[in-house]
């Protein structure tokens, strides 16, 4: 794997390879000298355009337990800030001798033409670009969904036969398409729910139901997975929704709709989260709450992702066709 | 290229069975004994000791086998294409214990070199031991084993296959490469 740009380019094979990596991620996450020497002498850049805590600090941790170097470089206070264009920021970062670059964008694209540019021959991963996609996200979601149905006999498996309803600002959210081409191949059956102002225009080509009324979802398709998203004022630009507590009756998990779940049900969130808007405390802090579980394992995914983009052999001069390779 | 069975299924059977009975004796007992097989044949291998072991000193033996991987811990993972890690299965804290890693082949010694970065991540056992089932020679690190099943000296540019029933669905050893009448002809062979 040379890149990780996208989970629609992921096929099940690798889905899940990265999926079992993890799972050795994580026994190293529980043991006493939480760290690995297997990316000694590597350099990972985290790349970040857009504010962001929790991400970046799961990649710096990721890095730091596999061995890397981090260096973590934000755009506010740096010289993008005084106009730097992201190729003169990549061929910086090249000189420097980056070997891996996390990038955060709020341009849809940006790590792929970052990827593609030959700017800089440093591996890419995506940390969230523009509306596109977030894959580690996805990732983390699918092992923590997997992990929640299985348990220790996890690896190896897929999601087939899994129900996931995905709530919210499906127009806005990159976490919502990652997920949905990520959970599709893992053979889950994935349900979109969002109020019809913040659902996109022709879904045709996306495999997925579309719903509107997220309590008559609840009813047709109980969901074993139900993943309420945040409400993005940032992204919000236009008036989407008439107010914030109309929304939270209609789309949002409250006690009421928490009681009325399947008992098995677990309930997601990427984070970090609106309480009493798109999720309710009490939801959140229940026992199918699986969002301290998702921080955790989002370590493990991005362990797993960096060290399948960096442990191997780099080949040069780089195929654009490059894909993870069959070992030994 | 010919392929030549050194040993036949019998005699890894019997290879094993004395192995067991030398970790036995020398640790006097099955007690503290942790074995550690590493992937992939690794990990049979020390299942099978264990049967042995158990079988030896009695089914409340107190003697636990496990798996360690070593991928992490390479120091060639920048020269080979990915390596796809295997699972670790830690029945307990090594500290204290009397540690024998289980490997097929013992080569250059790379591998053993790993797993005792791995251990000392883990834990601080009493004692590591080592047991092969086939000591190929080549060391390129001060590197023995205690426990041997077969001594095989070999060419660098010899193949030695190992197939386990558990892992391979045959069982065998055979070393290939270098056909009668080639020897000392050098480069090339492989």
């Amino acid at each position: 794997m040379r890149h990780l740009l996208s989970t629609r380019d992921l096929d099940l094979a690798d889905a899940i390879r990265l999926l079992d990596v993890a799972e050795d991620m994580a026994t190293v996450s529980t043991r006493e000298v939480k760290k690995l020497p297997a990316l000694r002498g590597k350099t990972v850049v985290n790349l970040f355009f857009e504010n962001s805590t929790r991400t970046r600090i799961s990649f710096e941790a990721a890095a730091k337990r596999l061995s890397a170097d981090v260096i973590n470089f934000s755009a506010s206070g740096s010289s993008v800030a005084k106009g730097e264009s992201l190729k003169d920021t990549a061929q910086t970062l090249a000189a420097m001798g980056a070997d891996a670059v996390v990038l955060r964008h709020p341009s849809s694209g940006a790590p792929q033409s970052l990827a593609d540019s030959g700017w800089i021959d440093a591996g890419v991963i995506n940390a969230g670009d523009g509306t596109h996609e977030h894959p580690t996200q996805a990732l983390l979601d699918a092992f923590t969904i997997r992990r929640r149905m299985h348990g220790a006999a996890s690896r190896g498996t897929n999601l087939s036969g899994v129900a996931v309803t995905i709530v919210g600002d499906i127009l806005h959210s990159r976490v919502a398409r990652s997920n949905v081409w990520l959970l599709t191949t893992l053979g889950a059956q994935v349900t979109l729910v969002a109020p019809p102002t913040l659902m996109p225009v022709n879904m045709t080509a996306w495999p997925v139901e579309v719903e509107y009324d997220l309590d008559r979802s609840l009813l047709r398709t109980p969901p074993s997975v139900l993943m309420m998203l945040r409400v993005q004022a940032e992204r919000m630009s236009g008036d989407f929704f008439p107010n914030t507590r109309e929304y939270s009756r209609r789309w949002g998990l409250d006690d009421e709709r928490l009681g009325r779940l399947p008992e098995d049900t677990i309930v997601m969130h990427p984070g970090p989260m609106n309480r009493g808007l798109e999720i309710s405390a009490a939801a959140a802090d229940s026992a199918r709450s699986t969002v301290r579980e998702q921080v955790t394992n989002g370590v493990s995914v991005r362990m797993a992702a960096l060290y399948l983009l960096l442990a191997g052999e780099r080949l040069s001069p780089p195929t654009p066709t490059s894909r993870m390779r069959a070992t030994t | 290229m010919s392929a030549r069975i050194v040993l036949q299924a019998a005699d890894i059977t019997r290879a094993v069975t004395r192995i067991a009975h030398e970790i036995v004796e020398a640790n006097r007992g099955g007690d503290d004994l942790l074995l550690l097989g590493i992937p992939t044949r690794g990990v049979p291998l020390a299942q099978r000791l264990h049967a042995e072991i158990r079988r030896i000193e009695g089914s409340d033996a107190k003697a636990q086998v496990g798996a360690l991987d070593v991928t992490l811990y390479r120091d060639d993972l920048g020269s080979n294409p990915t390596r796809t890690p295997h699972p670790t299965n830690m029945p307990l804290s090594i500290d204290g214990m009397t540690v024998v890693l289980v490997d097929d082949v013992l080569y250059s010694g790379r591998t053993i070199r790993a797993a005792l970065d791995a251990l000392s991540d883990l834990g601080r056992p009493r004692a590591v031991r080592l047991a092969v089932l086939v000591d190929r020679g080549h060391r390129e690190f001060p590197i023995r084993a205690d426990f041997v099943g077969k001594n095989l000296p070999s060419s660098s540019k010899e193949r030695i296959n190992v197939r386990l029933t558990e892992a391979d669905g045959d069982e065998y050893v055979s070393i290939e490469g270098r056909a009668h009448g080639e020897a000392g002809t050098g480069d090339g062979s492989r």
